[in-house]
């Protein structure tokens, strides 16, 4: 089969649809927009179902081992150092199939969904450009065959999310959220950016299945390079993983660089359940588990990995129990499930259990999507209704949303972890793999995961239970918001009983589904215990969580005001940064650097002043100054150069 | 006999001064007049040069004679041109002609 | 110190002494007079040079055309009895020494170069510059007096389309007309 015009089509069609719309969309496809991007989303998804079961099921496994198959690869740009180059090229293995499919389908039902949410928006066929947009981007960085490649569809990502963000531009706040985004991303892109430099130079190649082969030979010069080369007494290889890892921290909303995700809610809802919940912030996730047998190899790139992962995932959820804007609830539920990932990654060591780490995270990766892509659709489904973003306005939904009401809590039974829901089996694996590896982690995890169900189930109840509230009636939505909803509620209940270890794990291998259902009744015996608490405090209104909060004291309230991180990263920027360095520096921008070029307009000016009493307009004058300027010449002329 | 050169000191003279004129006088028409005081002093230059130093030829006459019809023509038009600015600005002041300084 | 020596400096005074005063007379009536004179001396050096031609038609042309043309204009723009402004001090000084500096600068030069007279006769008769005028080979000078001839026509031309009075078709040119700058 061919898998070069196959992964290319996947790549080129939304491509295709952004030309398309964004050049001609609001001229002449006004109202065909929705319809052609959706339907080229949904080529993109058949196509991609396609690739996965050829993949997985005919051509992929070669003697029980998943290989990948390079489906295309160019040499792009040469540098004649170390045959070091970048290639554009189409990778497919087992990890990037599966995000296909992930962001391919929930690509395609936030298409649909779209249909109803943005009716009557203004410049539809742009928002639909720019999904085309960022489908593409984050195909493409799915399927990159190198490290550059893969920097190159990072910033698409970054950039066509900063459009999609900040969409509703004449919104202050959502401009706001999308420079945040936007920065925040980059910054943490930087030090990508190194990282790839460092792994580039050292190791002598972007690619990644020369990086996996060469350093996972101890004897190889790529892994003697990297372990010999070193800073600060550390080698050159756990700086790149580092490094490398900032950048997925900073796209994955991980700890110190999470402050823009819960901004990035400005967006259209849709546009959330896309970037925030199923792909953008899965990117760094995804990363990690590229260059997994790299990371494998460094015990301390490993140990930032969990701890950043886990501390994410519990600091996410803390903060999650006290929101009360119903996508910021989701914001930091989603940064806690991709912490979740992250310390999935970071504790597959090595040997037996290695795989399991790594199969979990990229399990939990896919169930996640689906459930948490529904939730988000489902909030937009609840805010198109009711006009609000805060739960405060919402209640006693369930009547009025039936749909809704059913899949919201599909998708809150998931995430929390309930069985026989999508996101029990992927979190229990996780969890497994935390017991085999690290006990605090563990348990870290588990209470992370009773907080879940809790703050779940207190949107939940806000939302469709309690006292009623006005609402201007209308219908719960059109059938494209229906749709999507219904779809993502079935793949929810479904997706965890895919057999997923059959597929994907670290070497390619197939291996048995552990389930300890003895090891299950902690975790679950917690989750019902938090949805139990948050029944008791939300299911009527009642002033039980005002005193809950008041006892908690001033825990609740930096919980509350998301511990402080915005106040800090102003105080370190505005009072640090912009006063000890960027005062000064304008100062001199200003004064040197401008005073110099002021200094040499003023100059010019000034001679101009001083001589253009010489053009006075006097015939006389001129003659005069012609008339000695001719003797004078014929002097020197005749007595200094022809002597 | 006259020496050649003392002919020369005296053209010389002559067109210094109708380069005084025109450098001192304001009035076009006496600017004018210098101009011709000065096409006079080339005119006998052209005469004494052809006279005594190359005598078998006639340029230099034909040169003082062109150069006699020329500035005919050009007192002529420089007079017209003149009376017209005269008209437009009731003065034949060269410096008062200044439209287009600067 | 021969008879042709004494006229020649004769001359050569008056006529030097006749273009300074018309250089710096304060009244430009007065200037054009001795400009007239001054015109006649350089007449009489060509006699003196036995140039009859050259004289003859310099004394037409110049004194009795360009010189009556230059009194016109000066009646025609009503100047004849005011005294002109003097220059300022300083350009008066600058071209004085500028013109000094020149007049030492050549003489330098002539006074260095010998030149010596040649002993040839020079036959200057009318007859000769007429063929030479009329001469289409070498040496001859039809083409420049063709040529001047056309320049005198267009001279002529010229001169009645911007001497002649605008009597109101050129719209542009009256406004400008009318609004003389000081």
């Amino acid at each position: 089969m061919n898998y070069a015009q196959f992964a290319a089509f996947i790549l080129l069609l939304p491509l295709l649809s952004f030309v398309v719309l964004g050049i001609w969309g609001r001229r002449y496809l006004s109202k065909l927009a929705p319809w052609f991007g959706t339907a080229s989303m949904a080529a993109v998804c058949a196509l991609s179902l396609y690739a996965a079961f050829r993949y997985f099921f005919v051509d992929g496994s070669v003697g029980g081992v998943f290989q990948p198959i390079i489906a295309m690869q160019v040499p792009w740009l040469e540098f004649g150092y170390k045959n070091l180059s970048i290639d554009l090229g189409l990778l497919l293995d087992p990890i990037s199939v599966m995000m296909l499919v992930v962001i391919s389908v929930v690509s395609l039902m936030v298409h649909l969904f779209s249909m109803g949410y943005m009716k009557g928006e203004d410049r539809v066929p742009t928002y639909y450009a720019f999904l085309s947009l960022f489908s593409f981007s984050m195909l493409g960085l799915v399927l990159s065959v190198n490290l550059f490649q893969i920097y190159i569809f990072w910033e698409l990502v970054g950039a066509s999310s900063f459009l999609l963000i900040g969409f509703f531009f004449t919104k202050p706040s959502a401009v706001a959220a999308s420079k945040k985004a936007f920065i925040v991303t980059r910054f943490a892109d930087l030090f990508f950016l190194i990282g790839i430099l460092i792994m580039g130079i050292q190791a002598g190649s972007f690619d990644f299945g020369v990086l996996l082969q060469q350093l996972t030979n101890p004897a190889s010069e790529a892994s003697v390079a990297m372990a010999s080369a070193g800073f600060l007494g550390l080698s050159a290889l756990t700086w790149a993983l580092v490094l490398i890892f900032i950048g997925g921290a900073g796209k994955s909303a991980m700890l110190p660089l999470h402050i823009w995700l819960p901004d990035a809610m400005e967006g259209p809802t849709p546009v959330s359940a896309l970037i925030h919940a199923a792909t953008m912030v899965v990117a760094g996730v995804y990363l990690v588990a590229r260059l997994f047998p790299v990371f494998q190899l460094d015990a301390l790139a490993m140990q930032v990995v969990t701890w950043v992962g886990a501390s994410s995932a519990l600091f996410a959820a803390v903060i999650a129990c006290t929101q009360t804007d119903i996508k910021r609830v989701l914001a930091y539920s989603t940064m806690s499930q991709i912490g979740y990932m992250m310390f999935s990654l970071g504790v597959g060591g090595q040997g037996e259990t290695a795989a399991l780490g790594y199969t979990a995270s990229m399990f939990h990766l896919f169930t996640h999507a689906f459930f948490k892509s529904l939730l988000f659709l489902g909030a937009g489904a609840v805010i198109h209704f009711v006009h609000s973003n805060d739960m405060r306005d919402m209640g006693g939904l369930r009547r009025l949303m039936p749909l809704t009401h059913i899949s919201f809590l599909i998708g809150c039974l998931a995430i929390a972890g309930v069985p026989p829901f999508a996101g029990f089996f992927s979190k229990e694996e996780i969890l497994l793999a935390a017991w085999q590896s690290n006990k605090l982690v563990y348990y870290l995890a588990l209470f992370t995961a009773a907080l879940t169900a809790f703050y779940m189930f207190r949107l939940y109840f806000m939302i469709f239970w309690q006292a009623d509230k006005q609402y201007h009636h209308h219908s719960e939505g059109t059938l494209s918001m229906k749709l999507p909803l219904l779809l993502l509620a079935l793949l929810s209940i479904s997706a965890g009983f895919v057999p997923f270890s059959q597929f994907v794990s670290a070497d390619g291998r197939a291996t048995a589904t552990h389930m300890h259902w003895q090891f299950s009744i902690a975790p679950v015996v917690l989750v019902i215990l938090g949805i139990g608490l948050a029944a008791w405090l939300y299911r009527q209104q009642n002033d039980k969580p005002a005193k809950l909060a008041a006892s908690l004291g001033s825990f609740y309230k930096g919980a509350y005001r998301k511990f402080y991180f915005d106040e800090l990263y102003l105080f370190v920027t505005h009072r640090i940064l912009f006063k000890m360095i960027g005062k000064p520096a304008a100062w001199a921008d200003k004064q040197l650097v401008d005073g110099a070029v002021n200094a040499s307009g003023d100059a010019t000016l000034a001679a101009a002043q001083a001589i253009k009493g010489w053009q006075s307009g006097k015939v006389q004058q001129y003659l005069l100054v012609f008339l000695l300027a001719v003797l004078l010449l014929a002097a020197v002329l005749l007595f200094f150069w022809l002597v | 006999m006259v020496p050649v050169s003392h002919m020369l000191f005296f053209s010389t003279a002559l067109f210094f001064i109708g380069v005084y004129g025109l450098l001192t006088r304001r009035n076009m028409i006496a600017l004018l007049m210098s101009i011709e005081l000065m096409l006079n002093s080339v005119n006998i230059n052209f005469v004494v040069f052809n006279k005594y130093l190359w005598p078998g030829q006639l340029d230099g006459v034909f040169f003082s004679i062109f150069i006699i019809a020329i500035a005919a023509a050009e007192a002529a038009v420089a007079i017209a041109i003149v009376i017209n600015l005269y008209r437009s600005h009731l003065s034949v002041d060269v410096d008062d002609a200044a439209e287009l300084k600067y | 110190m021969t008879l042709a020596q004494i006229v020649f400096y004769l001359l050569a005074t008056f006529t030097l002494v006749m273009a300074w005063l018309s250089v710096s007379a304060r009244q430009l009536f007065r200037s054009a007079i001795w400009l007239l004179f001054a015109l006649v001396g350089v007449a009489g050096i060509y006699f003196w040079m036995e140039m009859e031609f050259i004289a003859a038609v310099q004394i037409v042309v110049y004194v009795g055309g360009v010189v009556v043309l230059i009194i016109f204009s000066i009646f025609l723009t009503n100047q004849s009895g005011d005294d002109m402004p003097l220059a300022g001090m300083r350009r008066r000084i600058a071209a004085a020494l500028a013109v000094l500096f020149g007049i030492g600068f050549t003489a330098l030069l002539v006074a260095g170069h010998s030149f010596t007279a040649s002993p040839e006769k020079f036959d200057n008769e009318v007859s000769r510059i007429g063929y030479a005028m009329l001469d289409t080979g070498v040496g001859g000078y039809a083409l420049p007096f063709e040529a001047v001839s056309l320049l005198l026509l267009a001279a002529m031309v010229g001169c009645i389309v911007i001497a002649i009075k605008d009597d109101g078709r050129g719209k542009a040119n009256k406004e400008t007309s009318a609004t003389p700058e000081k």
